[in-house]
């Protein structure tokens, strides 16, 4: 490639990604230390918020649990067995990364609703509340992040191939051991990606957790909506300084898997 | 470094989830099967095909009633054309960016590698927030967008970045340089070469990360929300008028125009499959 050919695509790049990204969200940063640590200590130790931050965390870390265990198991049925309809499943397990928030929440709603949903009013009956609460707010957030396991383990599985199991069942293993003697191991750094980038996903979720949740303080609002409500409320320090802290999440988990990954690779 | 993709999208070599002569079903994972479609099923299936089912409640007119509202129409209006122009966008940056990681070695690469994830890991209102602080009110830059349509697109852009750079950039790292040399060495310009010998290797993998980035720009929500104002008419996008109809107590409405994003995403999925197995059986 000619140098000044080369020299303008690289400076047309590292322009748009500074105007578009970088400096942004370098600013955030520098609002939200705007006043020194004190809006990030206010916001630690408003109780309201401290909830919000501690019912993100366990609603993500359920989340992530749940979508782990079922990721990696369609994604072995999606690998190693053949049945009707596998094209037809794998293709539809993408769908929530393409629908909006939105629509996930109001979709969960219209089922799960106590009033009028349709499984909602027989689960309230027997005393389980789904929406404005907990359930609804893990439900939400593991629709939105489920794909992301299976995305990161599917092709693993498929490179490593199914012959050092086959020779562990041949020579007497059973389905357990084999499963965590064999196949654990060899899609062990597919399985860790998939978690950080679901943890990522979870903490971060906004749109569909703010439909199924109801947003109220102290109980049901999460750490995206104290952003939204505290910016909203003309307390732009106390904004600056939660998103400070989401993102400085979101970037800690893609800068893990991308220190991670071309280890595993030289390997 | 160059193939370190978180990625969304079908960051590695497409259509790889393929049936490759496995097993029968055993009893084991028959059940474990049937306990993971009956998750997916109470999760995503019935409670998707709720809202199809209560957009068709009130029967066709009630449907086309609430979808060709003034202010609906005008959020749908805003919603497809932005994310289309994006997409155009995309496709552009997109793979100049892709071509740039992969061809190019300069300080500073790292950088911009992990820079092109953020957009995915941020939270959507955090994302806003981010926009908010360069081309909001107190721009350092001097550029207040804010509250108009250009906020929109500019979010738009944000969120969807990382789609068509993902998946051009490990069909490109693929891409074997021999070819390129040759067509060269017969005396093919830079622009032929690339026109006739890498552009056609590459179409595939942009159109499915257009795809993906078009979807993701339709069904955006949470960045726009300080952002755009939401302003009925001008700057309220879809989602935000399904919500608007939510907290009004009107599901109907909302489960109408919910449908029709429905609608979009579930073409973009068959567009990207059909793309996926088309590049297969090229090989």
């Amino acid at each position: 490639m000619g140098k000044p050919l080369k020299w303008t695509f690289r400076v047309v790049v590292v322009v748009y990604m500074f105007l578009l990204v970088a400096w942004p969200v370098f600013l955030v940063a520098k609002n939200a230390f705007a006043d020194g640590f004190a809006d990030i200590s206010a916001i630690l130790t408003d109780p309201d918020t401290a909830h919000a931050l501690r019912l993100t965390v366990i609603v993500g870390v359920q989340a992530v649990i749940i979508n782990t265990i079922f990721g990696v198991g369609i994604s072995l049925l999606l690998v190693r067995y053949d049945f009707p309809g596998k094209r037809l499943l794998s293709a539809l397990l993408d769908m929530p990364l393409s629908v909006s928030p939105i629509v996930v929440g109001l979709a969960l709603v219209l089922v799960y609703n106590g009033r009028t949903g349709w499984f909602g009013p027989a689960l309230e009956s027997v005393g389980y509340q789904v929406i404005f609460a907990t359930p609804g707010m893990v439900m939400a957030t593991v629709f939105v992040a489920l794909p992301l396991v299976i995305r990161e383990v599917v092709p693993v599985l498929e490179e490593v191939g199914d012959e050092q199991e086959q020779a562990a069942r041949s020579l007497g293993a059973g389905p357990v051991q084999t499963f965590r003697r064999i196949t654990l191991p060899a899609i062990k750094w597919g399985v860790i990606y998939g978690v950080v980038l679901s943890l990522a996903r979870s903490l971060g979720e906004f749109g569909a957790v703010k439909v199924v949740s109801g947003n109220v303080l102290g109980e049901t609002r999460t750490a995206t909506l104290v952003v939204e409500e505290k910016y909203l409320n003309f307390d732009k320090g106390g904004a600056y300084a939660t998103a400070f802290l989401l993102a400085l999440i979101a970037i800690a988990c893609i800068v893990v898997v991308s220190i991670i990954r071309p280890k595993e690779q030289v390997k | 470094m160059t193939t370190a993709t978180i990625a969304p999208g079908p960051a590695a070599p497409p259509a790889r989830r393929k049936a490759r002569g496995g097993r029968r079903l055993n009893r084991a994972s028959g059940l474990g099967l049937g306990v993971a479609m009956l998750w997916f099923s109470l999760l995503v299936l019935i409670p998707l095909i709720a809202v199809i089912v209560t957009a068709g409640e009130g029967g066709w007119g009630a449907f086309w009633d609430s979808v060709t509202n003034a202010q609906t129409a005008a959020s749908i209006r805003l919603t497809v054309g932005t994310a289309l122009l994006v997409t155009v966008v995309n496709v552009f940056m997109g793979t100049l960016i892709a071509w740039v990681l992969v061809r190019d070695r300069f300080w500073g690469q790292r950088v911009i590698e992990v820079l092109i994830d953020v957009p995915f890991a941020l939270p959507t209102i955090v994302a806003g927030l981010v926009l908010l602080s360069l081309y909001g009110r107190d721009s350092p830059l001097g550029i207040d967008i804010a509250n108009t349509r250009p906020a929109v697109f500019l979010a738009f852009l944000f969120v969807t970045l990382p789609f068509v750079v993902r998946t051009v950039q490990p069909v490109l790292a693929e891409l074997d340089r021999e070819v390129e040399e040759a067509a060269a060495s017969l005396g093919a310009s830079r622009f032929t070469t690339f026109r006739r010998i890498i552009l056609p290797s590459l179409t595939p993998a942009i159109a499915a990360g257009a795809a993906l980035s078009f979807a993701r720009g339709v069904s955006e929500y949470g960045s726009l929300v300080l952002l755009s104002g939401n302003l009925p008419m001008r700057t309220e996008v879809t989602s935000v008028r399904i919500l608007s109809s939510i907290e009004n107590d009107n599901l109907e409405s909302a489960a109408a125009t919910a449908a029709i994003l429905l609608v979009i995403s579930f073409i973009v999925i068959v567009t990207v499959d059909a793309l996926q197995r088309w590049v297969v059986r090229r090989g």
